[in-house]
């Protein structure tokens, strides 16, 4: 947390040598006696306030325009409205939070002796770790069962709201399966995929064409829609895999936005931004969830209630991230996994070793496209309804922050990080500006904080005699190129 | 011809300001490596700076020209100013304390970023398009020609001169900034190697928060311009016109200041004549499509030095 906070730390205090490149920081004083900063004239709460009145007056700076004034339509044009109380506050705001954050936190001001990551290292952190190894294989069992009996727990513990809560279930599950279809491209190979939205698209849309022109149901279509997925991987990725990763990154960012734009524009394909209706609820072995005897629950002569037909959803949803998580899992073992996970830490080496890169790269991205079809057509059965609006690049941002929050190659993190963001959605679901704001905001936060994600110890896929815990700080995880 | 002219002439223009915003992207990637995708959002940022003084000021198309050319460079000056303090914010909160770690994670706190900023200026502002009456109007009639679709008039306006005798200053400006001043001199010894240059007593984290500042100075510019031609802004337009001038920037090369304006160019005209001549719903794909193809088969761009990865 410390470091997020650095604004207006005066430079002067360090000397030239301290200012080397972080990583390199070490290497580059190795040998030498490490250089002090000078011990600074001003008592710590002195410095403290004019540090807090240094962000303050930043923070005035940014503000003026934004928080300062608002702009208004008015007759004849555009009219601006001060709001300098809100400034003002908004500055009151980050003064005293630059102040009590550096008081408690900062290594230079810090007035109470009191370490806050240090504690939660030594209380919370070091036993987690010690015990991770198990803790992820409880905490797996008992997430599984949680999941498995959800639904019942709610329709007959809460039948008031029963509909509401398996509906977030499924919304929770949906964005777990993508994270864990990603978590094969972004966590095991390293290829950092802004667009895995595209995807996620084309099997929905795969899903609701097929299901218009052909009339078939879901569970035919479903295959169908998560090869055409992984046949588009196959084609998009044959092209751009040679590149280095952040070129990669933007390339499939450009990928999402083009299917997007064809999508939305394709009109006598695609209906355009009107998108699709009518797709075609899964059956049950040829039954239906409807009213009527004849139909599902009243073959077993009980009462229909829409509740049933949303806890189908959940288990079908269920039974398709899990067999995500377990084919990842298999193949993590295989050598194509191996080679994956290889080619994250070190493509040259890799290329020396005689493992085909680009071969490699293609079935991961091929293979996290079909996961990604596959949850595409199961959005596209359960909306009833698709238009290219649901296929945005926050999407992707969204199952991006979910992989990559969760720890990169984590697939217990991809479970917590989706549960937490998705869930926290949904209950500040009337903020939705600010929810996007503070979304992001946890981005950055997250990211200075913990860089490899919440989750960052990995078991490792081989094992020799024992299974060690491997902290991520010893390998180069996820450096994409 | 005349219409060709006349789309020529709307290309360079929108190129211009492309390759304003591209040159942020090109230095900040020459100097850290890493892409600043929240760079087209402090372009959006730059642009409500702009607009919100020139509402402030009250200068309006109906002002005397003195006055008008007077409040705009007073704007411009504003506009670079705190645009410039928001693009070195941006670099100290999510850039710095991840410097010398894995390479995805900069990028990652760049994409929050720009979701922050996005959504910041979406609620203190309002999500509805701003517009803002023309405050320069009028032009030169260049040429006359008849079409079968009756008279065709090729027109370059004040706006328009304005723009690309703006863009053309500023890059010679900065050309001799990078190449002849101290801090430029320290910005390309960073370029080619920090570690060094720190060691020869170039204060590395100075220069790059530099280069984020100067970067997003040359964004309020073309913010400034933006607003000022097209006279429509809202909270979304520096997303699409981000990854516009990021592709500017990797056609012209990387890392290559004349390239990204040369990229900006080209993309802009690319732009243009694709929306002039065949369909303007996928104008966009066509600019994209471009970023692809000379990723393949041009993977260092027009004028960038090819990279060599090494053990």
């Amino acid at each position: 947390m410390a470091e997020i906070d650095k604004i207006g730390t005066a430079e002067a205090h360090k000397s030239p040598g301290q200012q080397v490149l972080g990583e390199e920081r070490a290497e580059a004083l190795r040998g030498e006696p490490p250089t002090v900063p000078e011990p600074s004239t001003i008592s710590p709460l002195a410095g403290a306030v004019k540090d807090a009145a240094i962000a303050a007056g930043i923070a005035a700076a940014l503000f003026l325009f934004f928080i300062g004034q608002k702009t208004d339509l008015v007759t004849g044009g555009l009219g601006l409205r001060s709001r300098w109380g809100a400034f003002i506050i908004a500055i009151a705001v980050i003064f005293a939070g630059r102040l009590t954050i550096s008081l408690l936190f900062s290594q230079q001001y810090k007035v109470v002796e009191f370490d806050l990551s240090a504690t939660i290292g030594k209380t919370v952190g070091a036993p987690l770790a010690a015990r991770f190894g198990g803790l992820t294989r409880y905490f797996g069992t008992a997430a599984l069962t949680a999941a498995l009996f959800y639904p019942f727990i709610l329709l007959i513990g809460f039948p008031q709201q029963d509909k509401q809560f398996i509906d977030l279930g499924v919304l929770v599950l949906t964005y777990i399966m993508l994270g864990w279809g990603l978590n094969i491209v972004v966590g095991l190979a390293g290829l950092l995929d802004l667009g895995y939205v595209a995807f996620y698209a084309v099997g929905a849309y795969s899903f609701a064409l097929i299901a218009q022109h052909f009339e078939v149901g879901f569970w035919i279509a479903l295959p169908v829609a998560g090869m055409l997925a992984a046949m588009w991987g196959l084609i998009l990725g044959f092209p751009v895999l040679r590149l280095r990763g952040d070129y990669l990154a933007i390339v499939t960012l450009a990928f999402g936005e083009i299917i997007r734009i064809v999508l939305l524009n394709w009109y006598t394909f695609t209906n355009g931004p009107d998108g699709i209706s009518n797709i075609p609820d899964p059956t049950f072995f040829g039954l239906e969830f409807k009213r009527g005897d004849e139909n599902l629950p009243g073959i077993f002569g009980m009462k229909y209630d829409s509740a049933y037909k949303q806890a189908y959803f959940y288990y079908i949803i269920l039974i398709l991230a899990l067999i995500t998580n377990f084919v990842t899992l298999r193949l993590r073992k295989l050598p194509l996994g191996r080679a994956w996970e290889a080619l994250r830490e070190d493509e040259i080496a890799c290329r020396s070793l005689g493992i085909n890169t680009t071969n490699t790269k293609l079935t991961a991205f091929a293979i996290g496209a079909m996961f990604g079809g596959f949850a595409g057509s199961f959005f596209a059965t359960r909306q009833g309804f698709i238009s290219p609006e649901s296929f945005t690049f926050i999407e992707s941002a969204l199952i991006l922050a979910i992989v990559v929050l969760g720890g990169l190659g984590s697939q217990i993190g991809v479970v917590i990080a989706a549960i937490v963001m998705i869930g926290g959605f949904e209950l500040f679901r009337e903020f939705a500006n600010y929810r996007m704001l503070i979304f992001g905001g946890l981005m950055v936060i997250i990211m200075v904080w913990r860089p490899r994600g919440l989750i960052t110890a990995r078991e490792p896929s081989a094992v020799l005699k024992e299974k060690k815990t491997i902290g991520a700080d010893m390998v180069a995880q996820g450096e994409g190129h | 011809m005349e219409y060709f002219v006349q789309q020529l002439i709307n290309g360079i223009t929108l190129g211009s300001i492309y390759g304003l915003i591209a040159i942020g992207y090109t230095m900040v990637y020459g100097i850290i490596g890493m892409i600043n995708f929240a760079h087209g959002d402090i372009f959006m940022i730059s642009a409500f700076i702009a607009l919100i003084t020139i509402l402030a000021i009250g200068v309006t198309g109906a002002s005397s020209i003195a006055f008008i050319l007077l409040a705009l460079l007073i704007v411009l000056v504003i506009a670079m100013t705190f645009t410039a303090a928001w693009g070195w914010t941006v670099e100290r909160l999510a850039y710095r304390p991840l410097r010398g770690s894995f390479r995805l994670a900069p990028l990652i706190t760049a994409i929050g970023m720009s979701i922050v900023l996005q959504n910041f200026v979406q609620i203190s502002q309002g999500a509805r398009v701003k517009p803002l009456q023309p405050v320069i109007s009028g032009g030169v009639t260049l040429m006359r020609g008849q079409t079968e679709n009756g008279p065709i008039v090729v027109q370059l306006s004040y706006m328009q001169m304005i723009i690309i005798i703006t863009t053309i200053v500023l890059m010679v400006a900065f050309s001799l900034l990078i190449a002849r001043t101290p801090l430029g001199r320290a910005q390309r010894a960073c370029e080619q190697d920090a570690k060094m240059a720190s060691l020869l007593g170039v204060n590395v984290d100075r220069t790059i928060s530099l280069t984020f500042v100067m970067g997003a100075a040359l964004a309020a510019v073309a913010g400034l311009l933006f607003v000022l031609f097209y006279g429509v802004i809202d909270f979304y337009i520096g997303f699409v016109a981000g990854i516009k001038a990021f592709t500017a920037a990797v056609l012209g090369g990387i890392g290559s200041l004349p390239g990204a304006m040369l990229g900006g160019l080209l993309i802009g005209l690319i732009e243009t004549f694709w929306s002039g001549y065949f369909t303007v719903e996928y104008k966009d794909v066509a600019a994209f499509s471009v970023l692809v193809i000379v990723l393949i088969f041009l993977p260092s761009g027009l004028l960038g030095r090819p990279e060599v990865e090494k053990v």
